[in-house]
């Protein structure tokens, strides 16, 4: 049934007895890989994650050199100017963007109408400031007030969470109460009242966003204290006498690393979400200011006549928004412990 | 005697971030009616993975049957439907697994956990059920069943948790019983009970069982066969005696005796040296032999064939092929082989070599 | 008794002490380890062996009571020098060879960590090269240092755990279940690992396990405990061949030994705590009832026992 037990003359000298070198056994194959090179290699895997990361990083190249690149100011008004289709040399020919628009319900090239000689290729709003320029420094300054209280949240989280945790005991106790009468209040009332108090302008936005949002990031950070603190790695550092100081920084934070970095890429998104939302109602940036906010809510306005005004920034939003988060979920994937081993 | 379950051949892959890893390399055993198949190696070796291959409790994205089959009641297992084999799970082979904190639902009494798998898999209405559920408790020694039936699993022992995970098993009456590590988590006088459960159980109701474990005390306690496994590939197969008084593996000689033995103190412990192989890389002739003291030449080439012990007793080791030179097992292992008739080390009571 | 290195008297750790959900984890043990031996200390999870091992190493702090270190009490506030010193002469081993050591540092700096806390090494090459002989000493060689402890295999971690442990030099060493986690045929490389450096460093080990085979395999005394109590201490052969308090003979009697002839006619003594019906005014304490032998008993049971002895 198993197999033929008669069994085939074999050349004598296979029967040799050898030695196994002991080192052998303890070999190891694979070729030696840190946990970011590994997270490196599982992420590029990831075909969402990398075309995002490629343009999400064309966008910040986009932010910081796209109000150079037409010759034409942000903050210019030309009301001779104003209200101009979008119009590119070169794709005007195909039968778009070429500055052709609504005017009482006939179709007519605004820009022959006007005399104007210039290209704005994304046209220009009511007092005639090229959108191109502005859809630029609009994105540049979301994306900073992003970053910032992104930056802010992380900090703020970490050490919050991190010490919350560690410590633990009545330190633990009352720094927890904190949270949860701040977590308590609204936090769209607490914005206002913040913008209220101070001059509207990014310094407000940005407290308004970091004044709550890192509360998140604070209870990631001590469930994951917690977590780690009564690993048998820090216990084993903590009878070799490490202090305090050492454990957290060699022990805790590089395990740590992984989800505060996933956690904050899902933070930016939300930032650049919600300096848009307090923008749009009027409470953000102020004009002449350009925030991706303040230009949605302008081409709102006149969403009808001159949809172009709204297409824009509300692209370049919906792109940012999707480009953060599948560069968080890649980033999950690639960093999340779980899939190890 | 009547074979409930052969498995042929079995082949099976993971594939992961690394590769391919080869987690079984070709497995052949049958079970037969009644009998307790204990399947031994440790970590690694595809223990595990043969009884979750049989139950196809496999990721289906990552693993892979690259060969044989598992014929159960004249159907192959590996090819059935999803569907087919729902029917299969829980009612004709059930599984109990090693934790069982995490085996149970924390949210569900225990009642309804053991009466689940008796309303999806045979005809009975909801007091008959409950009825059948209770007679269960009782068989798994659960004091009190009438009023802990309603009960969660937080409210019981560990040792209680997992007789209750073993009437969930029992409760379709399988024809085959899957106990995988059952005991390991449980402290011995607790599974020293769970053990006589297991085997009392067993008698009542006819079931075949396989057993996986790394405790050969327990394999000891509760076999009738035992299967070695090694690096994805039975090493060694037949009865329990053989496998303990006459083993001819290698592998298996390593194992018996590196554990120490009771009586025998200040004597150095065998170790077996080096680590399992990687089954990203198989190597390619008998796995062990780079930490095998009794390695030859055809060993770094070749995969050694099952060489005939017995009637019931194979083993895949070159050294059993009739051109193999004559190597003296480790001491320990010697002293096992003499109490042992039919062994070459066998010493009759009344002394002498036979 | 100046040969005893260390010696814990009537220790108590309670968690929650003094709420309703107060736990004794330790309730007033007492025993003592001399230089040079290895005493086993067994019991079920839960009864307060591992306990017992973190709060002689300072992990916890004690409820009451004393651990004596070569007769300084390692509870007392102490300066940061002496600390330091006493850190550098106990030192554990712990149970998950997966959860002992950090996965994000390389071999090389787990080991180096003591070695850096305490300034033994002046220069990178020194710290490189007794990083090497410590890899050498637990079976392991040089190519290993630059790798990460996720692409080694149970059985090698706990030896760089090991490693790690003796970078500092320690005379005592605690092992809490250093083998439970691993494969049997892992198990013997560990512990005859441990035996090897015990002969060749003279240390002192405290060996944590429920695994009773292994434990009296490697202890010469042996100490059993039921829910925070020591009930029976003995050398080990001793404590095999004369159980006397009634949960060892049921322990004892619980294991699987590899041999299904024995195995066959093996008879287990089910314990229950109330059948020793000790009465109220009865004084259960520590009896010596032989030499070296000492039973959690009552005096009715002293007596007992000592008759069923001769």
């Amino acid at each position: 049934m198993r197999n033929e037990f008669e069994h085939e003359e074999l050349p004598q000298e296979d029967f040799e007895r050898i030695t196994i070198d002991s080192d052998q056994a303890e070999r190891i194959e694979k070729p030696s890989l840190s946990f970011w090179q590994d997270a490196w290699l599982r992420l590029r895997k990831n075909k969402a994650a990398i075309v995002s990361m490629v343009v999400l990083v064309l966008l910040i190249i986009m932010a910081l050199i796209g109000p150079y690149l037409n010759g034409h100011a942000g903050d210019t008004q030309n009301l001779r100017h104003a209200n101009l289709p979008p119009k590119v040399p070169g794709i005007e020919n195909m039968g778009i963007m070429d500055g052709v628009g609504n005017l009482a319900g006939k179709k007519v090239d605004l820009y022959e109408m006007k005399k104007v000689d210039e290209y704005y290729w994304f046209g220009t709003d009511g007092l005639g400031r090229d959108l191109f320029t502005r859809l630029w420094e609009g994105t540049q300054i979301s994306l900073f007030i992003a970053f910032v209280a992104a930056a802010i949240d992380m900090v703020v989280g970490v050490a919050y969470g991190g010490i919350s945790g560690y410590f633990g005991g009545r330190t633990d106790d009352i720094m927890q109460r904190v949270v949860e009468i701040l977590i308590g209040i609204p936090t769209l009332i607490v914005v206002i009242l913040m913008i209220m108090i101070m001059d509207p302008g990014i310094t407000a936005i940005i407290i308004a966003i970091s004044i709550t949002g890192w509360i998140g990031m604070s209870r990631i950070v001590r469930a994951q204290t917690l977590k780690y603190k009564s690993q048998e790695f820090v216990l084993a550092s903590r009878t070799l006498g490490s202090k305090d100081g050492k454990i957290i920084t060699k022990h805790l934070l590089p395990n740590m690393l992984g989800i505060i970095i996933i956690n904050t890429m899902f933070t930016i998104p939300n930032a650049i979400f919600f300096e848009a939302f307090l923008s749009f109602i009027g409470i953000g940036l102020q004009p002449p200011a350009a925030s991706l906010g303040t230009l949605i809510n302008d081409g709102f306005k006149v969403m009808e006549h001159q949809p172009y005004v709204l297409l824009f920034p509300a692209l370049v939003i919906s792109i940012l928004m999707i480009a953060f988060n599948l560069i968080g979920d890649g980033l999950r994937d690639a960093l999340d412990p779980k899939m190890k081993d | 005697m009547t074979k409930i379950l052969q498995v042929k051949d079995l082949e099976l892959s993971f594939h992961t971030f690394g590769g391919e890893v080869k987690a079984i390399r070709g497995v052949n055993f049958d079970l037969n009616k009644g009998e307790t198949l204990a399947i031994v190696g440790e970590s690694g070796s595809g223990k595990s993975v043969t009884t979750k291959s049989i139950m196809r409790l496999l990721p289906a994205h990552s693993a892979e049957y690259k060969n044989g089959e598992i014929l159960f009641e004249g159907k192959d297992l590996t090819k059935v439907s999803e569907k087919a084999m729902q029917k299969i799970r829980g009612k004709d082979i059930s599984m109990i697994f090693q934790d069982p904190m995490t085996s149970l639902n924390p949210t569900m009494t225990i009642g309804k956990q053991i009466m689940e798998p008796i309303l999806k898999h045979q005809n009975m209405n909801k007091s008959q059920a409950r009825e059948q559920a209770i007679n269960l408790l009782n068989l798994v020694g659960i004091p009190n069943a009438e009023s802990r039936y309603k009960m969660y699993p937080h409210q019981f022992s560990g040792g209680q948790r997992q007789r209750i995970v073993i009437a969930i098993a029992l409760a379709c009456n399988p024809k085959i019983l899957i106990a995988d590590e059952p005991t390991t988590a449980l402290d011995v006088t607790i599974q020293a009970q769970i053990l006589e459960l297991m085997k009392e159980i067993q008698k009542k109701i006819d079931t075949s069982i396989i057993f996986i474990t790394h405790d050969l005390g327990v394999v000891a306690n509760v076999a009738d066969r035992v299967a070695v496994m090694y690096g994805g590939k039975i090493v060694e197969i037949g009865t329990v005696d053989e496998i303990f008084y006459n083993p001819q593996h290698p592998y298996t000689w390593g194992l018996l005796s590196s554990m120490p033995s009771m009586d025998l103190a200040d004597q150095k412990l065998y170790a077996i040296p080096g680590t399992p192989p990687d089954l990203l890389n198989p190597p390619a002739g008998d796995a062990f032999a780079l930490r095998s003291e009794y390695a030859m030449k055809i060993d770094m080439e070749r995969q050694p064939p099952f060489f005939r012990v017995s009637d019931t007793h194979y083993a895949a080791t070159w050294l059993l092929h009739p051109q193999a030179p004559q190597v003296e097992p480790p001491a320990v292992i010697i002293e096992r082989m003499k109490t042992f008739p039919g062994s070459r080390y066998y010493v009759d009571q009344t002394g002498g070599n036979v | 008794m100046t040969d005893h290195l260390i010696e814990v008297k009537n220790l108590k750790q309670y968690f929650n002490a003094g709420k309703a959900s107060e736990v004794k984890a330790i309730d007033d043990i007492s025993f003592s380890i001399k230089r040079g031996e290895t005493f086993g200390l067994v019991g079920e999870s839960g009864c307060g062996k591992s306990t017992t091992g973190r709060t002689m190493i300072r992990l916890y702090d004690a409820t009451a009571g004393q651990v004596l270190y070569d007769g300084v009490d390692v509870h007392a506030p102490k300066s940061q020098k002496e600390t330091h010193a006493l850190n550098r002469k106990m030192q554990m081993i712990f149970q998950d060879p997966y959860a002992s050591l950090n996965p994000r540092m390389k071999v090389m700096d787990i080991i180096a960590e003591g070695l850096d806390i305490h300034g033994l090494v002046k220069s990178k090459k020194e710290r490189r090269e007794r990083v090497i002989e410590l890899l050498q000493t637990v079976g392991l060689n040089r190519e290993h240092a630059e790798r990460y402890p996720h692409e080694f295999s149970g059985g090698q971690r706990q030896r760089i755990g090991i490693a790690r442990a003796l970078a500092v030099d320690p005379e005592f060493i605690i092992a809490d279940e250093p083998i439970s986690a691993l494969d049997v045929s892992i198990q013997a490389q560990v512990v005859n690992l441990l035996k090897e450096l015990q002969e060749e460093k003279g240390l002192t080990y405290l060996f944590i396990a429920h695994d009773l085979s292994m434990v009296k395999y490697i202890s010469d005394r042996i100490g059993v405990m039921y829910f925070g109590k020591l009930v029976e201490m003995a050398p080990a052969d001793e404590l095999y061949r004369n159980p006397m308090h009634a949960y060892t003979k049921s322990l004892l009697s619980a294991i699987p030994l590899p041999d299904p002839i024995y195995e066959r006619s093996r008879v287990r003594h089910p314990y229950n705590p109330k059948d020793h019906q000790y009465g109220p005014d009865e004084k259960v304490e520590f009896r010596e009832i032989a030499p070296e032998h000492f039973v959690l008993c009552s005096e009715k049971e002293f007596v007992a026992m000592q008759a069923a002895r001769v």
